[in-house]
């Protein structure tokens, strides 16, 4: 429930903003960072001694990681998979720190990850897509 | 040969379950799900789909369906991201987590991270699980392991499983080393103590080649150096190692994998730079051995992009905090100027911020950028304006506080509603610290009253006022200009209040045109009493207001000729008031007319040039004199003789060694006369006469213009003559519409006491009344809360409670506070309940 609050607070003032404005605002005692991309904005919020501006690079690093793997990725695509949105996410941060800053280890990991699910599935008869 | 066996048998098992769920149809897909409930047209719609399919996911739970249960918990995960309660899937996602397919401990894992935490029992049953996934064969189920621990271990969970992250910490594969150190960064979050255990697996973490492993390790040591200066101590040797990875990552030629733009790894040099700046501060050997890689990275990092700014911005930061020459602190704060002139809004945005952090420590550095800096405050980014206004106003001084009033007051003219308050109050610091004259002071503090009048902080008026007192040349001047002012438009309390205030006081200079610095009006002393009566009777003033008109018209019937009978008739009028403040004054003033007509005239006599306790910080203190009289500095003849001797007598004992006589200020000082003896023996020092008061007091009657803490029991010095200054503001509590801003004020002859002013505001459009704060510390803390200012949080941000709080903390621990706020708004009852956690170090270091 609190989450939920939290959800829709921060959302309310996040697209309050205005496009001129910058990427950064202060909320609670927390700094949010945001990037918008098309219809989709990506929140990410840091403490105070975190370095804004890298943030920013992180949050665009992960929308080039669902970029790669989806192939152009659309905000239909996050809604329908959201599931391998997080397992993406997984990869690349744990904790709330980055944890592989190099892309092609996190979509070969990914790409692994996905292998190993496949080949069980088929081994109990069907794909993943039967399963969820 | 054997496989097809097996697949075999797996196919007719498959076949035999699926045939016992022939006449059970199988859960919806997951797509599918999405599918339909994006056609939902109203929230109503969706609701009813939502409540369907929980329904069947509820006995599909229920029959222990093995096949589907990931497809069951993904979709409710899905409605769970949508909003809606999704608590019963809880135990679910243990069975999957402890399901032997990868699939099932996938969603298991991302279900247990979206639904559990800590404060749900259930969460603990997953310890052995993830304990042996932890082992497991396969490193992504070891990773799904880690990585759920990594987000929302309990300090339980990360007790029982430390040492198995402990060992994964050690291994060679990097896939898991990397996630290891991250798992055990948050169980030393979670488990401090646990720091330790984690010691001898830091070794060699940073001979590694693999940049994922080399990142996270970084963050693991950055967080146990900020946790243990014995860490911090032990890790410095790591310094030499540090800088030589940056300068590989710098010099290195292009690196595919970890490019951004030209720049190779960014994310792991800035964690880099922030550890070299945690392990530089304070150690001149450290920060030495990074000093030329610092200004290696600081002239050669591409700046067109943002990603080359990120890293220029952390070298900047660390630069600042370690001891570095003063060549690269200069070097330094020139980026910081040079972002400044960007066109990106972030990195203005950054600049200002650290700036800020700068301005006390490299003044003059800064003071170079000033004109970038108050251009910013033109910008259209509130939060840009912001930093500026606050930069601004740490960059003023004598000499440039003409130009620098300029552009802040016409800041203060168009900036939006959320500043004025704050620019008010920075505008009245300043220019009480750097006036050039007073004539200039006094046109400052007009301008603003007239400008941004009704959003003056509340203990502006009384420092106005005594401000105005002082600036005995001026009275004729100032009264002439505020009257003036109030003519047009008297809705603006403050600046109501403070003309009130000075109507009543120097009206008679008004009225017999004594203006020297302008052209004097000219005002009969009805007409002065008719802009008294027309703020009485306003509804746009407040009883505050209300308060000082009454007291002022009061007042007039010492200076006025012609119209007593008109002010006794007004005074008897609001005798009857249903203001309950009014009329116990208009009661009280009767009996002057009537009972005590021969003390009037002395007790309505001038107010003396008062001598202000010096604040040196840019906190502002309000004090209140544990009434809950908000015009402290309001003329209050007693009803009775002895009252003000009992009070003056509780001043004495409190000042201790100071064999000053009191005034106190809310009561009029009185000449001595022949009648009223009882109110005098303590005042028979001060020698007043009708004249107004240019005599200045004499010098071994300092009085106390500001009311004294009276319930001071925790220092029995005259407090705060010295005042350790700067310490930052917080808010501590901000909540629908209701914000509560503490302020800082120490003393260094007392550093156990901590005075916190708070201030509570509201920004809904109705008032919240009934406001009651209350606030609880630790044992090892003491707490004093004094009266507030009022009961009522006025909407819009229109005026502040505000109320002090003191704090006696002898073992220096760090602050922490709970708080509990009641209120009434909207109609309904509020309550809450908040911890405060964020006190600055400052306030109790």
């Amino acid at each position: 429930k609190e989450k939920k609050k939290i959800t829709r607070e921060l959302v309310q003032t996040v697209l309050a903003r205005k496009p001129k404005m910058c990427s950064f605002l202060e909320w609670r005692d927390l700094k949010i960072v945001y990037k918008r991309y098309a219809s989709l904005y990506f929140c990410c919020a840091i403490e105070d001694q975190d370095n804004e501006l890298i943030t920013l690079e992180i949050i665009h690093r992960y929308v080039e990681l669902l970029d790669k793997y989806f192939g152009s990725v659309c905000e239909l695509d996050i809604i329908f998979n959201f599931e391998k949105a997080y397992f993406i996410l997984d990869e690349f941060l744990l904790g709330g720190e980055v944890q592989e800053t190099s892309k092609k280890n996190v979509l070969k990991a990914i790409e692994q990850a996905d292998l190993l699910q496949e080949s069980q599935n088929e081994e109990w008869g069907g794909s993943s897509e039967d399963i969820l | 040969m054997e496989k097809n066996i097996n697949l075999r048998n797996c196919q007719t098992l498959n076949t035999y379950v699926m045939l016992t769920h022939l006449r059970m149809p199988a859960p919806i897909r997951l797509r599918e799900l999405i599918r339909t409930i994006r056609t939902a047209r109203t929230q109503a719609e969706e609701r009813e789909m939502i409540q369907k399919e929980c329904a069947a996911i509820r006995s599909s739970f229920r029959e222990e369906d093995n096949t589907y249960r990931c497809r069951n918990v993904a979709k409710l995960l899905y409605m769970h991201m949508l909003g809606y309660p999704a608590h019963f899937g809880q135990l679910e996602c243990l069975k999957l987590i402890a399901s032997q397919k990868f699939t099932d401990k996938r969603i298991g894992y991302l279900g247990a991270m979206l639904l559990l935490d800590e404060r749900q029992d259930v969460h603990l049953l997953m310890t052995n699980c993830i304990k042996n996934d932890l082992n497991h064969s396969t490193q992504f189920v070891q990773g799904l392991a880690l990585c759920t621990l990594g987000c929302m271990g309990s300090s339980e969970m990360c007790r029982d499983l430390a040492g198995e992250v402990e060992k994964l910490l050690k291994t060679s594969n990097s896939y898991l080393r990397k996630k290891a150190a991250l798992c055990a960064v948050h169980v030393i979050r979670k488990v401090p103590e646990l720091m330790e255990m984690f010691l001898p697996a830091t070794k060699n973490l940073l001979n590694e080649k693999n940049h994922g492993v080399l990142h996270t390790s970084v963050v693991l040591l950055t967080e146990m150096c900020e946790r243990s200066p014995d860490m911090l101590a032990h890790f410095r040797k790591l310094v030499p190692q540090l800088v030589r990875i940056l300068k590989n990552l710098i010099m290195s030629g292009y690196s595919p994998e970890h490019d951004v733009s030209g720049i190779s790894d960014p994310f792991l040099q800035v964690r880099i730079l922030r550890l070299l700046r945690i392990l530089g501060r304070n150690d001149d050997d450290s920060s030495e051995a990074m000093n030329d890689i610092l200004a290696q990275v600081a002239t050669n990092t591409e700046t067109s992009k943002n990603v080359g700014n990120a890293i220029l911005y952390e070298t900047v930061l660390t630069i600042m905090d370690i001891k570095s020459e003063s060549g690269l602190r200069v070097l330094a704060i020139n980026i910081l100027g040079r972002f400044l002139l960007n066109n990106d809004k972030n990195i203005r945005y950054v600049a200002l911020t650290s700036l800020l952090k700068t301005v006390q420590t490299d003044h003059n550095a800064v003071q170079r950028h000033r004109s970038t800096i108050v251009d910013c405050l033109k910008d259209l980014d509130v939060s840009i304006k912001r930093r500026a206004m606050e930069l601004s106003f740490a960059l003023v001084n004598g000499n440039n506080i003409r130009g620098m009033m300029k552009e802040l007051l016409y800041f203060l003219d168009s900036c939006e509603p959320e500043f004025k308050a704050d620019c008010a109050s920075g505008i009245f610091l300043a220019a009480e610290k750097y006036a050039p004259s007073k004539r200039w002071h006094i046109d400052t503090i007009m301008r603003v009253l007239t400008t941004a009048g009704s959003y003056v902080r509340d203990d502006a008026v009384p420092n106005l006022i005594q401000l105005i007192t002082n600036s005995v040349e001026m009275h004729a001047y100032t009264v002439q200009r505020l009257y003036k002012a109030i003519l047009g438009d008297y809705s603006q309390q403050p600046l109501v209040q403070v003309a009130a205030w000075c109507i009543g006081e120097y009206g008679d200079l008004l009225v017999s045109g004594q203006c020297e610095e302008e052209e004097p009006i000219q005002v009969t002393e009805d007409e002065v009493l008719d802009i008294l009566e027309s703020v009485l009777i306003s509804n746009m003033s407040t009883s505050v207001t209300r308060g000082y008109a009454l007291t002022a018209i009061m007042k007039l019937s010492t200076r006025f000729t012609c119209t007593v009978n008109r002010i006794k008739k007004v005074v008897s009028i609001y005798g009857s008031s249903i203001d309950v403040e009014l009329q116990q004054r208009a009661v009280e003033y009767n009996a002057l007319f009537k009972k005590y007509d021969h003390m009037r005239s002395a007790l309505l006599e001038r107010m003396p040039v008062m001598e202000k306790v010096t604040t040196n910080g840019p906190t502002e203190i309000v004090q209140t004199n544990g009434e809950t009289e908000p015009a402290p500095l309001e003329t209050k003849p007693p009803p009775s003789g002895p009252q003000p001797t009992s009070q003056a007598n509780d001043l004495l004992d409190l000042l201790g060694g100071n064999d000053i006589t009191p005034v106190i200020p809310t009561a009029p000082t009185s000449k001595p006369s022949s009648a009223g003896g009882e109110l005098l023996d303590l005042l028979g020092d001060i020698n007043l006469t009708g004249a107004p008061a240019a005599a200045p007091a004499p010098a071994s009657v300092p009085q106390i213009s500001q009311p004294p803490f009276l319930l001071d029991g925790l220092s029995s010095q005259p407090l705060f003559n010295d005042i350790a200054a700067g310490i930052p503001s917080i808010t501590a509590y901000s909540k629908n519409g209701l914000k509560i801003e503490f302020t800082f004020e120490r003393s260094n002859t007392n550093p156990s006491v901590t005075v916190i002013t708070i201030q509570a505001s509201n920004s809904t459009e109705l008032d919240m009344t009934d406001f009651v704060f209350q606030a609880a510390v630790p044992k090892t803390f003491q707490l004093q809360l004094l009266s507030p200012s009022s009961s009522i949080v006025p909407a819009f941000n229109t005026g502040t409670i505000t109320q002090v709080i003191k704090v006696l903390n002898p073992q220096k621990q760090q602050l922490r506070m709970r708080i509990k706020l009641t209120y009434n708004h909207k109609g309904s009852a509020m309550q809450d309940l908040a911890e405060v956690n964020n006190f600055p170090p400052q306030s109790w270091q």
